[in-house]
């Protein structure tokens, strides 16, 4: 069987189409529409997905259909599931490595220690899924004889725009956060930097997160994030990776239409191998209080 | 035979009112800018006071106040000493208790009874609590710390715009004031146009309690006068209860500010009884989710689920039930359901029944002779309701209930949760492992099984969707006025 081209004695590798994850599927943009990724060299890379309002649409619908059984499992499974992503990231650590050098332009060991840092906080936000509640939850003791409690649950559909620099990493401290307490979410990649988001979608695709809790579009975030602000079905939106701040503000006025809870994240982009804390998690958590009565 | 009441009206004497009013700034009542408004008693339509309607410079000067107040004395104050002033309120209170309720009750319209059995008591309650968070911050939340670290207090955020609804005009306030300054912010404070009263009798509080000046002020106006509080540019905080609409309309005019946004909206609770529920008690929650304070409640229960098959029975017993609340005037002591509080409030409830009629639903209201003079409108109940229907997606905000039939668990769930808000619900059975499936299953801020309508300053209130964002009450009222 013949392995090398005739021409000059090498393999023509196979390339990868680069497409959109919804609802745990591979499909292109419906709009039919591309645009050329460069790597940091400004090298042509590859022709990503550009997703179009019908794409967030979609991928808003699939969120929801995700969110009722994925809230529904118990905070171990979810936990373990979490961790499975580490776990499988691990094993393909040297492709992300490849990603994040040539996509972000950093040395081989600054990319590594990127990478490692993004499974480390995977299994970090894992470990939370089953303590959370404890760390925000309370019984309380009301003046009178009632039995008390606060709990926290997921707010259902994030909208997550991701940080346009920092693409695994950044990536990942801001998608684990949302799905580790049982949301379920659509995320807006990184425009110049999308591959690792696509790679990361093929490894969620082989894990065990159910379909459709999370969903990533590639494309302009200043084109799809705004239909996803105004999205009557989005409960919440992470406004991370937009830094233009008119945009900022359109977006949180849109976000107004249905009181989505809206996470602004700070103005520019943050050091993303800081410890993250709580915010993310609690930003996207809806505290319910159960009241009743104690007698015989 | 039957016994009839004999009237037991509570002597009105012991409230001292002005005949009018200024605004509360820098520790001082100080004329407002602007003209004057009329607050009326919606019981008798008697002028009660006339209250100064503030303007913009108005809220400039008290934005000021409140920021000189911060910098200066609230905000560097040992948190121990802030306790101490809280304490104080609380005691004060507590001592004037009658006076305030009576004054509620004249204001608002509400029941003595209830001005003075739960609003007045709640209101010293959340100050007693607040009070003795002051000095503990540093231990609301360890988690919130990125690195890992302890042992210092968060940060308040300044200076915090309060603007608060008409229907629990104190209680409203204490659930603003109380959190803000236990956290070391410092406050304006804008009560609802018809029940400032109560709020201006406050400024007399901290007065007697010696609270430094600025740190809690009151300005009293309509729409116009909050929206520009909301928007001053040096308000750090803004804390809203009251409609959907206005919070959306406020969500959008922080947008792009530095300011932080509480919430705490309109409702549609479902109110869930099940076969098994034993069905006296569960109509007791059901008059007491809907007809307490003539259903000006948010988290009222205005959406009355029955499980089909006792249907007829909760039917009969709540409508018997029903026949015996006593509608009148609000100071005496044998009054259930008190005034409408304005007649802007009664047109609207007259405008969403009467579309609940014309859309088909049959309506029936308990038999009571209503007072000549105020605004009154008798405890009403429709049948025949579907999920399209108006009174049932609507906040009617008024003693209007819309009862509705299921089958399964999973159909009053789909049913109660079919609702873009999301404040509370409550749910009647017998079933332990139902309560907390349901209790499970219910998108709403606060579950009361085998209750409704209970608060309590340790008890975390507020609500998912459309209902607003942020907890009031408990360890979680403080993070609204905390930077973290």
């Amino acid at each position: 069987m013949p392995t090398k081209s005739s021409a000059s004695g090498q393999r023509l590798d196979v390339r990868k189409t680069y497409k959109l994850y919804i609802g745990g599927a591979f499909p292109r943009s419906e709009s039919g529409r591309s645009y050329a990724v460069h790597d940091a060299k400004g090298q042509f890379w590859a022709n990503a997905a550009q997703a179009s309002r019908k794409d967030a649409r979609d991928a808003v619908a699939a969120a929801r259909k995700a969110f009722g059984s994925w809230s529904g499992r118990t905070a171990y499974n979810r936990g373990q599931v979490v961790y499975r992503v580490a776990e499988l990231l691990e094993g393909r650590r040297d492709q992300f490595v490849e990603e994040v050098q040539r996509g972000e332009g950093v040395g081989k060991r600054q990319a590594q220690a990127g990478v490692s840092a993004s499974i480390d906080r995977l299994v970090w936000y894992a470990g939370w899924a089953d303590k959370l509640a404890q760390v925000v939850g309370s019984s309380n003791p009301v003046a009178g004889p009632y039995f008390d409690f606060s709990v926290p649950e997921p707010t259902g559909v994030v909208a997550v725009v991701a940080p346009q620099q920092s693409s695994l990493l950044g990536l990942v401290s801001v998608v684990a956060p949302v799905i580790v307490t049982g949301n379920t979410c659509v995320v807006v990649a990184s425009q110049t930097r999308p591959t690792p988001a696509v790679a990361l979608a093929e490894v969620l695709a082989t894990s065990d997160v159910p379909g459709g809790v999370v969903n990533l579009l590639t494309g302009s975030a200043a084109e799809v994030a705004p239909w996803l602000a105004s999205h009557m079905d989005v409960n919440a939106i992470d406004l991370t990776g937009v830094n233009d701040s008119g945009l900022r503000t359109e977006l949180q006025a849109a976000a107004a239409d249905n009181l989505k809870r809206v996470f602004l994240g700070p103005a520019a982009e943050p050091d993303w191998s800081a410890g993250p804390g709580t915010a993310r998690m609690r930003a996207f958590l809806e505290i319910k209080t159960v009241w009743h009565p104690i007698g015989i | 035979m039957a016994f009839d009441y004999a009237p037991a009206p509570e002597s009105r004497a012991v409230v001292d009112l002005a005949s009018s009013y200024g605004l509360f700034i820098g520790g001082e009542f100080v004329d407002g800018s602007g003209s004057s408004f009329k607050s009326i008693s919606p019981a008798t339509e008697e002028v009660l006071a006339e209250v100064a309607e503030a303007t913009e410079a108005d809220a400039d000067k008290a934005v000021a106040a409140a920021r000189r107040a911060y910098a200066r004395t609230w905000s560097t104050m040992p948190g121990s000493e802030r306790a101490k002033y809280l304490y104080r309120i609380a005691r004060i209170i507590q001592e004037r208790s009658r006076e305030l309720a009576v004054l509620e009750s004249l204001d608002n319209g509400k029941p003595i009874r209830e001005a003075r059995d739960v609003d007045v008591p709640l209101v010293a309650a959340y100050f007693f609590y607040y009070a003795g968070w002051a000095d503990k911050l540093e231990y609301a939340a360890p988690s919130w710390q990125p690195d890992g670290s302890r042992g210092s207090a968060p940060a308040p955020l300044g200076v915090a715009a309060q603007v608060i609804p008409w229907n629990f005009p104190l209680l409203m306030l204490a659930w603003k004031v109380a959190p803000a300054l236990a956290c070391g912010n410092t406050v304006v404070l804008k009560p609802a146009e018809t029940t400032a009263l109560t709020a201006l009798f406050f400024g007399e509080i901290c007065q007697q309690a010696d609270l430094p000046p600025g740190v809690v002020n009151i300005i009293t106006g309509a729409g116009e006068t909050g929206r520009a509080l909301v928007a001053h540019p040096d308000v750090d905080k803004v804390a809203f209860t009251g409609s959907t609409e206005v919070g959306k309309e406020i969500a959008r005019a922080v947008a792009g500010t530095k300011k932080s946004l509480t919430l705490e909206l309109g409702g549609k609770a479902a109110n869930i009884v099940f076969d098994d529920a034993p069905i006296d008690q569960a109509v007791e929650g059901v008059v007491n989710g809907i007809f307490f304070n003539q259903g000006h409640v948010c988290c009222a229960g205005s959406r009355l689920l029955v499980q089909e098959s006792v249907f007829d029975d909760v039917m009969t017993r709540l409508k018997r039930r029903m026949k015996t609340l006593r509608v009148g005037d609000p100071l005496d002591k044998n009054t259930d359901v008190g005034a409408i509080n304005s007649p802007q409030q009664l047109a609207k409830i007259q405008e969403l029944t009467a579309v609940g009629e014309a859309e088909g639903a049959q309506r029936w209201s308990a038999p009571c002779d209503l007072p000549d003079r105020g605004y009154w409108f008798a405890p009403t109940v429709f049948t025949e309701v579907s999920q399209a229907h108006r009174i049932a997606r609507e906040e009617i905000f008024g003693p209007v209930l819309s009862v509705l039939t299921f089958r399964t668990p999973a159909e009053a769930v789909e049913k109660a949760n079919n609702t873009p808000f999301g404040l509370s619900a409550g749910v009647w059975t017998d079933k332990g492992s139902l309560i907390l499936w349901m209790a499970n299953q219910l998108r709403a801020g606060v579950v009361w099984a085998n209750t409704f309508n209970q608060f309590d300053p340790t008890s975390p209130f507020g609500g998912y969707k459309e209902s607003g964002y942020g907890r009031e009450g408990g360890r979680h009222g403080l993070e609204a006025y905390l930077a973290h």
